[in-house]
C-alpha cells in the first residue's frame, strides 16, 4: 500500500504577466512526492525551478492546475490559511539565507513561533535548543552579519525546523557557500531526512543532488526527467 | 504576543534614531502646542468666569456722562447728570430687584504709620447684596448709617494687608483724608474684575458720608453711577430701554439730543467677554491641532518610506508564516509607538511651557486632566489613522513579490 503523497500536483501551469504579455514559466507539471522523500530538483537557469519551489512553498499560487499539500487543496485556501501552512507545514530555506538583519539569532529562529502564537518562554527555549543542535550554541545573541555564510544558512535551517514542519524546501541552499561548508549543510539535510523529514531542494551541482534519493530535472518549465537514484533512507 | 510586537516596534524605531526622532518631533510639537494652548485658553476662561461670578448677576449699570460710543463729547468725571432721585425712580420700575447708587473717588488712607492710596466707593447696603459681597469679619453698615452719615468703613483685603498687616482691622480707626473712620468690617476676597482691576483695593463707606466728607467737590445728591439688578435675565434688554426712556424723561432731554448718561448691561457684556474668550481658546486649540495633523502626516510619510525599505523583511516574515494582520499590527504599532512616545514628550513640554507662561506673563493657566487625556487619545488616533494606510499597504504585499524586492 502506498501512503497518501504529501505533495500532489496535477496539470499545473504558471504564467507570468509582463509588459510584453503573459508568458508561461511552468507548463503542465504533474508530480507526487511521498512523505519522507529526499528530492533534488535540477535544471538550467531560468527553467522554472524557483517558480516551482515558490508554489510548493505556498508563497505563490499556480495559474491553473491543482496542488494538494498535506491533503489541503491549496487553491481553496485564503491568504491566512496559506500563511498558517507556511508557518506549520513548510520550512523554507533560501539561497540568500533571508535572516532579519536587526534581530539576534535566537529571535530569528523563534520568529515562526511568534506567528504560531507560542508563549515567549517556550519560543526562546525551543529556538535555543535548535540552535544548539545546529552547533551555534555560542551565538544566541549575535546578529546575522556577525557570523559566516555557512553559519547563517544553519540559522536559516534552524528557523525552518523550529515549528517541526513536515516538508523542508530549500532553493539552492548551498548556492552561496563554498564546497566544504556546502558539505556541512548537506549533512544536516541528510540527518533531517533520516529522521523522517520530507526534503525538496534545488541545486545545480550533481554531487549535491546525489544526496537525494530522487532527482527531478526541469527544462523550459517542464519536467524532463524524474527518477529515483536509490532507495529512500526512510520508508513509511 | 502584543508585548513582543511592542518591543519589536521599539527596536525598529531605534534602528534609525534620527529619523524616528524627527518624525516624533512633529507629534511632540503638535501635542505640546495643544496642551499649552488648552491650558492658556482654559485659564483665561476660568479667570473670566471668576470675575463674572464675582460681579453679581443680572446687572445693569447706569453711568453719568455721555456714552463714549455716541460721539466725541465725553463725560466729565463729576457730571451731575445722575442723582439719588434717579436711583429711586429706577428702583420703582417693575422689573428691578434692587438698586445701589454709587459715588467714587480716590483717597489716601492712614492707619498708624502706614498709608495707602486706594479707591473709595460710597454706596448703600444693597450694593453688597447685588454684588454678593460678604464680610469676612465684622458687619456691613446699615441704612441708619446712611441716614446719619456715620463715619464707618468696610475695607477690602488689599487695603487691610497694606494698612494693618497682622493687626485685626475691625474696630480700628483709620483716617481717610483727615477724617477718622471706624472700620466695621473686613470684606472677603473678590479678586480681579473682568477688566483687570483689583477689586479688593477699595474702602466702602455710606454714600451720604462719602459725599459730605470725602468727595466734597461733587454736587450734593449726585451720584457717579447706579447699579441695578433686574429680577430676571430674560428682559434685561427691555429694562435697559425702559431705564433709558425714564432717565431721558427725568433729565428733560430733547428728542434730538444725546443721552447725558449711559446704560450698560454688564451681564450681557460679561457674556460677550466670556464668549470671546471661549472662541479665542477654541481657535488657539484649533491652530494647535493643525500642527498635530502635520505631525500625523509626517508619521504617515515615514511609515510609507519604512514599508518600502522593509519590503524584503515583510516578505521574509510572510514566508515563515506572518499573516496579513500580523504585518498590519506590526506597522500600526510602530506608528502608534512613535505618536504616543511623541505625545508623552509633548505633554511634558506643553506643561513645562504652561508653567513658564504662568511665571513670565502671569497669565492664569489651567492644566486639566481632560486636555491631557484628549491629547493622548488624539495622538493615538493620529497614529492609527496615519499609520493604517502604510501598514495595510505592507500587509497586502504578495509574499513572493516582497521577497524578490531589491
Ligand atoms: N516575477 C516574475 N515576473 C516575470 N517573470 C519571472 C518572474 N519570476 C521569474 N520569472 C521568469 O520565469 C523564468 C523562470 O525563473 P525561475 O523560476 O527563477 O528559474 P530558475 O530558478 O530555474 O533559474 C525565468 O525566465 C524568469 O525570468
Ligand atoms: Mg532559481
Amino acid at each position: 500500500m502506498m501512503a497518501q503523497p504529501v505533495i500532489k500536483i496535477k496539470g499545473l501551469y504558471k504564467d507570468y504577466q509582463t509588459t510584453a504579455g503573459s508568458f508561461p514559466v511552468l507548463k503542465n507539471i504533474n508530480l507526487a512526492i511521498d512523505e519522507g522523500e529526499y528530492v533534488a530538483i535540477m535544471g538550467p537557469s531560468g527553467s522554472g525551478k524557483s517558480t516551482f519551489m515558490n508554489i510548493l512553498g505556498c508563497l505563490d499560487r499556480p495559474t491553473t492546475g491543482s496542488y494538494f499539500l498535506d491533503s489541503h487543496d491549496v487553491n481553496q485556501l485564503d491568504n491566512n490559511e496559506l500563511a498558517t501552512l507556511r508557518n506549520k507545514t513548510i520550512g523554507f530555506v533560501f539561497q540568500g539565507f533571508n535572516l532579519l538583519a536587526r534581530s539576534s539569532l535566537v529571535d530569528n529562529v523563534a520568529l515562526p513561533l511568534v506567528y504560531a502564537r507560542d508563549q515567549k518562554d517556550l519560543r526562546i527555549k525551543v529556538a535555543k535548543k535548535i540552535l544548539e543542535r545546529m552547533g551555534l550554541g555560542q551565538y544566541f545573541k549575535s546578529r546575522p552579519n556577525q557570523i559566516s555564510g555557512g553559519e547563517q544558512q544553519r540559522v536559516a535551517i534552524a528557523r525552518a525546523l523550529v515549528n517541526q514542519p513536515k516538508i523542508i524546501l530549500a532553493d539552492e541552499p548551498t548556492g552561496n557557500l563554498d564546497s566544504k561548508t556546502s558539505d556541512e549543510i548537506m549533512k544536516i539535510f541528510d540527518e533531517l531526512n533520516q529522521i523522517g523529514n520530507t526534503i525538496i531542494l534545488v541545486t545545480h551541482e550533481n554531487d549535491i543532488a546525489d544526496h537525494a534519493s530522487r532527482q527531478i530535472r526541469f527544462l523550459d518549465g517542464k519536467i524532463l526527467e524524474d527518477h529515483k537514484t536509490k532507495k529512500s533512507k526512510v520508508t513509511k | 504576543m502584543l508585548f513582543s510586537m511592542l518591543s519589536e516596534a521599539w527596536h525598529s524605531m531605534g534602528a534609525n534614531r534620527l529619523r524616528t526622532f524627527l518624525t516624533m518631533l512633529g507629534m511632540v510639537i503638535g501635542v505640546g502646542a495643544v496642551v499649552l494652548m488648552m491650558a492658556i485658553g482654559e485659564g483665561a476662561q476660568q479667570s473670566i468666569k471668576r470675575s463674572i461670578d464675582s460681579m453679581g448677576t443680572n446687572l445693569i449699570v447706569i453711568l453719568s456722562g455721555f456714552s463714549s460710543t455716541q460721539g466725541s463729547r465725553s463725560s466729565s468725571g463729576n457730571s451731575s447728570a445722575l442723582s439719588i432721585g434717579d436711583a429711586n425712580a429706577i428702583k420703582d420700575l417693575e422689573d428691578i430687584e434692587m438698586i445701589a447708587p454709587i459715588s467714587t473717588g480716590n483717597a489716601q488712607v492712614i492707619f498708624g504709620g502706614n498709608n495707602w492710596n486706594t479707591s473709595i466707593i460710597g454706596t448703600t447696603p444693597s450694593y453688597f447684596l447685588i454684588r454678593k459681597w460678604y464680610t469676612e469679619k465684622g458687619e456691613i453698615f446699615s441704612d441708619d448709617d446712611i441716614r446719619s452719615a456715620s463715619r464707618v468703613a468696610l475695607i477690602g483685603k488689599t487695603v487691610a494687608e497694606n494698612l494693618f498687616a497682622e493687626v485685626d482691622p475691625v474696630g480700628q480707626t483709620i483716617r481717610v483724608q483727615k477724617n477718622p473712620f471706624t472700620v466695621v468690617g473686613l470684606l472677603e476676597n473678590k479678586g480681579q474684575s473682568f477688566d483687570g482691576r483689583d477689586q479688593d483695593d477699595v474702602i466702602i463707606v455710606p454714600i451720604s458720608t462719602a459725599q459730605r466728607k470725602l468727595l466734597g467737590n461733587q454736587i450734593p445728591g449726585s451720584v457717579r453711577m447706579i447699579m441695578a439688578q433686574t429680577k430676571s435675565e430674560k428682559y434685561m434688554g427691555l429694562v435697559e430701554d425702559t431705564i433709558t426712556d425714564l432717565l431721558r424723561q427725568r433729565h428733560n432731554i430733547r428728542e434730538d439730543l444725546d443721552n447725558d448718561f449711559s446704560v450698560r448691561n454688564l451681564t450681557a457684556m460679561a457674556k460677550t467677554a466670556s464668549e470671546t474668550t471661549k472662541t479665542m481658546s477654541i481657535l488657539l486649540g484649533a491652530i494647535a491641532s493643525i500642527s498635530l495633523l502635520v505631525g500625523g502626516i509626517g508619521i504617515m510619510n515615514i511609515m510609507l518610506v519604512s514599508v518600502t525599505e522593509r519590503t524584503r523583511e515583510i516578505g521574509i516574515r510572510m514566508a515563515i508564516g506572518a499573516r496579513e494582520q500580523d504585518i498590519l499590527l506590526q506597522f500600526l504599532l510602530e506608528a502608534c509607538v512613535i505618536s504616543i512616545v511623541g505625545c508623552v514628550i509633548g505633554v511634558v513640554l506643553g506643561l513645562g511651557g504652561a508653567l513658564i507662561v504662568k511665571k513670565i506673563v502671569g497669565a492664569e493657566i489651567i492644566i486639566s486632566i481632560q486636555s491631557i487625556v484628549l491629547a493622548f487619545s488624539v495622538a493615538a488616533s493620529v497614529g492609527v489613522f496615519f499609520g493604517y494606510y502604510p501598514a495595510s499597504k505592507a500587509a497586502k504585499l504578495n509574499p513572493i513579490d516582497a521577497l524578490r524586492y531589491q
